[in-house]
């Protein structure tokens, strides 16, 4: 074991993982996070912790984590390379393992200009790819970046998200194999809608073997309405929906909508299942953490394994 | 100086191929235009420079024009279209500076529109009638040294 | 070249307002090129001052003059016998330019007439884009010729990001993803494969971060 991770435990087991997350509070109340928390103990293995999610300020993750971790959770630190350079990093990174935090996932982050604060200068000292490399050199080789001992390495498990539907296409899977190399223990997808276009990628992952070196978490995301759906297509970077999605949304009286969009959230994860090389799924349920042991339950996935 | 003792001094700068030829015909015509515009001779109105048009109104026009061919009709095909971004940019600055975007105007026309000069003249004439004197006319400039 | 535009007229009058007799200096290296500060641009922006200060019935005398560049000590002095008429000099130089000329000149008032806004290249005619951000440290014979740290929004090192999406940057889409441009230019030369090394993580010490910087070639020096 790299780390204390419960989510590499069920990997490691053969377990088909289930992972959500949730946004921190755009305030100091404690109570948001620990009410969201409370939501999916024992429902998920591991819960993200979102990073300033579209440059919005928020409390910070790795103070959100620690109130997880205090509650039994198995938190995800997610950190973005937008906002710290490489001193704040590390410090954030032995400061979050010193309080627990077995995870991290390593981000690049949305440009600042989507947040609520688009004049601010942005830092990427360093990419997703490289902040990667570094933890895995914390962790495995105890020393910070420029090679000084670290005195007490920080064991995590090492996360990454992957695009599948990002362009240019032909270089997902190498991409996926370079964070491979960089030393990524596991990846969550981006929101998967376009099942035939990730079979595809999915294809060329298990081509390369790449299924066989990291745990690949699909993403799936439930939509509220047909307005969701629109929006995730029009205006989300990366965002692939098929107008299918749309139309079946769009098929089903308007009161019913959030109840079908669950119904094709259950579904993808169920076919999610059968392919080959996905080890789990990470649920992303947006403002809307009290849908999740549905459809955890819904698509068989309870109740989560002890390990 | 009351509106109607207010007699404009207006500039056009006029292509050689169109609006000056017209300027012309509009004599020989014996149509009648208001005295008040002075013509400026171009090979193409695509020679109009923004200085140009600035240096009209500093050294005391009140309104400024440019007459050009008609659009597609250039002698130099394009010419015309250079001018009327030059006229709309000269425009902008003179907005900013708030002397009025307004006294400058580009217009078009053919060599066989006589009539057309005219009018262009008179509107022009009347424009500025209404917007009155430029305004560093209006104006006492104060000796250096003193603070308004 | 370096690229620039023009300062609003509004912040530029607040400037040289308690001044009644000032220099308006172009420069006729870079920003005669962008068309934001030569001799041209100079008679522009004069023309513009002293309209807006007649119709103010306030007086403004004005010097136009344009330096082959200013940058260098010996253009600079050219000016020198001018200066001691002026209250001001209003450059329209870019930001090394307008210093080197107030270091020059210090007891002498000194603004910018231009925003300095980029490295960049003249695209076409009216259009100029941003290409390097002088990190100090070129790898562009690792990617393709086309650099990473300009033209992709978060100057990753090892991109696209997730925010690539048909060819253009999350950002926006008149921005196109240097990330696509790279890998479309490995591909060309038949180096994809290259996509796949890493590149670590950069030294910035050689860019701005690592404090004001110059060059000294010892050879050259007097």
């Amino acid at each position: 074991m790299k780390s204390a991770s419960r989510l590499e435990k069920v990997l490691e087991k053969g377990e088909f993982a289930v992972t959500s997350e949730c946004g921190p509070p755009r305030g100091a109340d404690a109570e948001v996070i620990q009410k969201k928390g409370a939501l999916l103990k024992g429902v998920v293995d591991a819960i993200n912790v979102t990073d300033n999610q579209t440059s919005v300020v928020r409390m910070s993750s790795a103070a959100s984590c620690f109130i997880l971790k205090g509650m039994g959770l198995d938190p995800v630190l997610q950190m973005v390379t937008r906002d710290r350079n490489r001193i704040a990093i590390q410090s954030d990174i032995l400061g979050a393992a010193a309080v627990g935090v077995n995870n991290i996932l390593c981000l690049s982050g949305d440009h600042q200009v989507f947040g609520d604060h688009p004049k601010a200068k942005n830092v990427y000292d360093m990419d997703s790819i490289q902040l990667i490399h570094s933890v895995r050199k914390m962790r495995d080789e105890g020393t910070f970046i420029e090679g000084d001992e670290i005195k007490g390495a920080p064991k995590l498990f090492i996360g990454a998200a992957c695009n599948p539907f990002a362009d240019p296409f032909e270089i997902r899977v190498p991409r996926l194999a370079k964070k491979v190399a960089a030393g990524v223990d596991f990846v969550q997808t981006q929101c998967i809608y376009n099942i035939d276009k990730f079979e595809e990628w999915m294809k060329g992952v298990r081509d390369r073997g790449l299924h066989e070196k990291v745990h690949i978490l699909a993403g799936v995301t439930p939509m509220k309405s047909v307005g969701m759906a629109k929006y995730m297509k029009n205006m989300v970077p990366g965002m692939d929906v098929p107008d299918e999605v749309i139309e079946r949304m769009k098929g089903v009286p308007k009161e019913k909508r959030a109840d079908e969009g669950i119904t094709i959230c259950v579904e993808t994860i169920q076919k999610m299942k059968e392919i080959e090389g996905v080890r789990g799924v990470h649920i992303m349920a947006i403002e809307w953490e009290d849908r999740v042991p549905e459809i955890v339950e819904r698509a068989g996935l309870s109740p989560r394994p002890d390990v | 100086m009351s509106e109607s003792e207010f007699e404009p001094k207006i500039v056009a700068f006029c292509c050689h191929y169109c609006a000056y030829t017209a300027a012309d015909l509009a004599g020989s015509m014996r149509l009648q235009y208001p005295p008040n515009v002075r013509v400026v001779r171009l090979p193409c109105t695509g020679k109009v420079d923004i200085l140009y048009l600035l240096k009209a109104f500093e050294d005391g026009a009140d309104g400024v024009y440019v007459a050009g061919c008609m659009e597609g009709d250039c002698h130099f095909i394009n010419g015309n279209f250079r001018a009327k971004k030059r006229v709309h940019y000269a425009k902008k600055l003179l907005d900013e500076i708030g002397f009025g975007g307004d006294r400058l105007e580009m217009f078009n026309m053919s060599a066989s529109m006589g009539p057309r000069f005219a009018e262009v003249a008179r509107e022009m004439v009347d424009r500025i009638k209404k917007l009155g004197p430029s305004p560093i006319k209006t104006v006492q400039t104060q000796k250096s040294g003193d603070k308004p | 070249m370096i690229v620039g535009s023009r300062k609003p007229m509004e912040e530029i009058e607040a400037m040289i307002d308690p001044f009644e007799r000032i220099i308006v200096l172009g420069c006729r290296e870079c920003v005669t090129v962008c068309s934001v500060g030569g001799e041209k641009e100079v008679g522009i922006l004069a023309a513009e001052l002293r309209l807006s200060r007649k119709q103010k019935g306030r007086a403004i005398d004005i010097l136009e003059f344009s330096l082959e560049r200013q940058c260098d000590h010996e253009y600079i002095e050219q000016i020198r016998t001018q200066v001691a008429n002026y209250d001001a000099i209003l450059s329209m130089a870019c930001g090394a330019g307008v210093q080197f000329v107030a270091e020059s000149y210090p007891e002498m008032p000194v603004f910018p007439a231009v925003n300095t806004t980029f490295i960049g290249v003249t695209e076409e005619q009216g259009l100029w884009t941003e290409r390097c951000q002088a990190c100090g440290n070129c790898i562009l014979h690792l990617t393709g010729g086309i650099c990473p740290v300009s033209r992709c929004s978060k100057s990753l090192m090892n991109g696209p990001c997730g925010g690539s999406s048909d060819g253009k940057c999350e950002v926006n889409k008149e921005i196109v993803c240097g990330w696509q441009l790279i890998i479309e230019r490995l591909k060309q030369l038949g180096q994809l494969d290259k996509y796949e090394e890493y590149i670590p993580i950069k030294d910035w010490s050689s860019s701005r971060a690592g404090g004001p910087r110059k060059v000294v070639r010892e050879d050259l020096r007097i």
